[in-house]
């Protein structure tokens, strides 16, 4: 009896060390693409963001050795209290353990919050603040593909080298819009230039004419759109229309996508210089990518950088998973361990991650080609100058930071 | 000053659009009584068709003959429409053609949003209307001016059909005692069915005419949709002139509110409708029903 006795108690012992050793070795991971899937961001994130995930997730081979990833998306609409009712409840009830893209700059405040309360993960690639990884940085948030900061820095120097000293911004009026032209504005003034006035527009509108003519009567050498997606095409559209750029007046998209190229023309949307992270045709591993991409869009899209970014993200975030070996729920520490390994994909280069989380690789400052020089379907860009990752973004000297140490 | 002048031509070319588009709504609703929550999704089916007819390979029509062609193909589609759906919503509640008809809109622009994506497509302005005069002022391109003289024409064209043609009679006859008019013979569900595509068929119209101006985006018509429905409150539901009137005068109003007060120019409009609805709860030109 007494021996049955401690052979139950073994027995029991036994299982439990078997369990808890089940435990140590969780596999699973839930990834969530929080995106704009219907409206104005829906080419340059959206579904494309889900498309790219899932080809990480294929790609990284984790299934074969035994993890088991799921991957949900939803739609933010561009509302904060939207994005942040979706994030309580991804974390809360699906277990969510990573949020990807997460475009929209008040959208991504909100949930940068609430990620860090409950210790999940954000690799934002789509909003823009460059509040991500400065005043609002978390120890749960990675920003991976570009900020104002960035764009300011490289777009805004650019021209006001090339003599356009004289600035007058159309901004969208949120978050995204005054950081951007916080940031810029900021650059401007740093290289010697003036900026002679703002015009904020509500985000979402379709007739920019009166804004237009606003810039165009201020007589700026500059107009710098602080906005993005569909009020960035428009602008540029009706600015080509009021004879802006004819008229002398250079128009300067601080933040422009591939696919708003595309809606644009070459036509409309050439000479225009602007500053992104990511180009399809850049070298053979960003073209296989791409190829693979387009092929299982419905429109044959090329991806946009923030959609390149949730690829690469969640390639190192799997490496990450890998080293731990197992139990991605704590995100602090997960991110932690992404800070500390050098990151390299075929989309990015190398690159690495910063205290802050700050995601550093280069910028590279395009020009839309003429029409005639398009040789095809997507090939919009001319490469006019790289900015090395390290000198492309804000120095951690300038940081507001908590985390970074000082 | 110089600059005011010019916000309020840059209204009054916008208040051609609000004035076309609830042009439509109100002689949709003023003969049928249904609020057609599908204005907007028939808006830009108008612009998709034209760019649709400019590029295929086919075809290859351009913007002119798009101006006749695309309405006429809406048009049907809406005709269509009335007589698949519509038709059985005769007088059932307000309420049931708005839902219908704001499913209908949901379904289009999904269908289109699925194909084409949110960012739309490049439509060029005209050879011929290419490039802009200096007025001193400002400098006012050619297209908008044209958009202007242009919609001013349909608007008063499709109110001397309804208020003073023989055929505008017998329709707002048929309105007002269907039961009447079919006694004299008249084809009374044809003359709604027609209607019905004359209203879809404006709408396209000013579809076809944004496309230069705007991107050609599925939800070009769901941003715009809200503004003009209240732009047909305002102005009294199904009134006509109230509705041509109330189009251009809040063009220019907002248009001022960009210039004043740009943070409110997409709010502007429901505040007015507020007001005016707290003061005179038909509309400015509103009958009591």
């Amino acid at each position: 009896m007494k021996h049955s006795i401690s052979g139950m108690l073994l027995g029991a012992a036994l299982a439990i060390g078997a369990t808890s050793g089940a435990v140590a070795q969780d596999k699973t991971i839930k990834i969530g693409v929080l995106t704009d899937n219907s409206g104005l961001y829906a080419d340059l994130g959206g579904p494309g963001s889900t498309v790219a995930a899932q080809m990480a997730i294929e790609d990284s081979g984790l299934a074969a050795k035994g993890w088991k990833i799921d991957l949900i998306s939803a739609d933010h609409q561009n509302k904060p209290d939207i994005g942040s009712a979706i994030a309580r409840q991804w974390i809360d009830v699906e277990k969510v353990d990573i949020f990807m893209d997460v475009l929209n700059s008040g959208v991504a405040l909100a949930v940068n919050n609430i990620v860090k309360e409950k210790n999940s993960i954000l690799i934002d690639t789509g909003a823009a603040t460059s509040d991500l990884t400065n005043a609002q940085c978390s120890p749960n948030t990675i920003h991976w593909v570009y900020d104002t900061y960035m764009l300011a820095n490289s777009t805004g120097q650019a021209l006001v080298k090339a003599g356009g000293d004289t600035w007058y911004f159309l901004t969208a009026d949120y978050a995204f819009g005054h950081a951007l032209e916080r940031d810029t504005a900021a650059v401007v003034v740093k290289s010697g230039g003036k900026v002679i006035g703002t015009v904020r527009h509500p985000l979402n509108t379709a007739d920019f004419s009166s804004f237009l003519l606003q810039a165009q009567a201020s007589k700026a050498k500059v107009i710098g759109m602080a906005n993005a997606g569909g009020d960035t095409t428009n602008t540029i559209k009706q600015a080509a229309e009021f004879g802006i750029v004819s008229g002398g007046q250079k128009l300067a998209g601080l933040l422009l996508f591939i696919t708003d190229v595309h809606a644009l023309g070459l036509k409309v949307a050439q000479g225009l210089n602007f500053t992104e992270t990511f180009y399809w045709d850049m070298n053979d591993g960003t073209r296989a990518f791409s190829k693979r991409f387009s092929e299982r869009m419905k429109n044959k899209a090329m991806p946009s950088m923030v959609q390149a970014g949730v690829y690469s993200g969640l390639i190192h975030y799997f490496k990450a998973l890998e080293a731990m070996g197992g139990n991605p729920h704590d995100g602090a520490k997960a991110v932690a361990k992404m800070k500390e390994m050098p990151t390299d994909d075929a989309l990015f280069g190398q690159g690495t991650i910063r205290v802050d989380g700050r995601k550093l690789h280069p910028a590279y400052l395009f020009e839309v080609k003429k029409p005639e020089e398009s040789k095809g379907p997507w090939d919009y860009y001319k490469l006019i100058g790289t900015t090395p990752g390290d000198q492309a973004f804000r120095p951690l000297s300038e940081s507001a930071c908590p985390l970074v140490k000082k | 000053m110089q600059a005011l002048f010019a916000q309020l031509l840059v209204g009054l070319i916008n208040g051609s659009f609000y004035a076309l588009l609830s042009l439509g709504l109100a002689v949709i609703f003023g003969m049928l009584n249904i609020i057609n929550f599908a204005h907007g999704a028939l808006y830009m089916m108008g612009a998709f068709v034209a760019y649709f007819l400019l590029n295929n390979d086919y075809l290859s029509i351009g913007y002119w003959p798009a101006l006749i062609v695309a309405p006429i193909v809406v048009g049907i589609f809406g005709m269509i429409l009335e007589r698949t759906m519509l038709q059985w919503l005769t007088g059932l509640d307000h309420l049931y053609g708005l839902l219908l008809t704001f499913g209908i809109a949901l379904i289009v622009q999904g269908v289109f949003q699925n194909y084409f994506g949110s960012s739309g497509l490049p439509y060029a302005i005209p050879d011929q209307l290419k490039g802009g005069m200096n007025l001193g002022f400002m400098f006012l391109p050619v297209y908008r001016g044209w958009v202007v003289i242009f919609s001013l024409v349909v608007c008063i064209a499709t109110w001397f059909l309804i208020e003073k043609t023989r055929l505008g009679a017998y329709l707002r006859a048929a309105t007002e005692n269907p039961t009447l008019v079919r006694a004299f013979g008249i084809n009374v569900p044809r003359m709604i069915t027609l209607t019905y595509g004359l209203g879809v068929g404006l709408a396209a119209l000013a579809g076809v005419l944004s496309a230069p101006i705007n991107q050609v985006r599925p939800l070009m018509g769901a941003d715009l949709i809200i503004v003009v429905f209240a732009v047909v409150v305002i102005g009294g539901m199904g009134s006509i002139m109230g509705s041509i009137i109330t189009g251009f005068a809040l063009g220019v109003i907002e248009g001022l509110t960009k210039y004043f007060y740009p943070e409110a120019s997409n709010t502007v409009v429901f505040v007015l409708m507020v007001l005016v609805l707290l003061v005179k709860p038909t509309g400015l030109t509103g009958r009591a029903a």
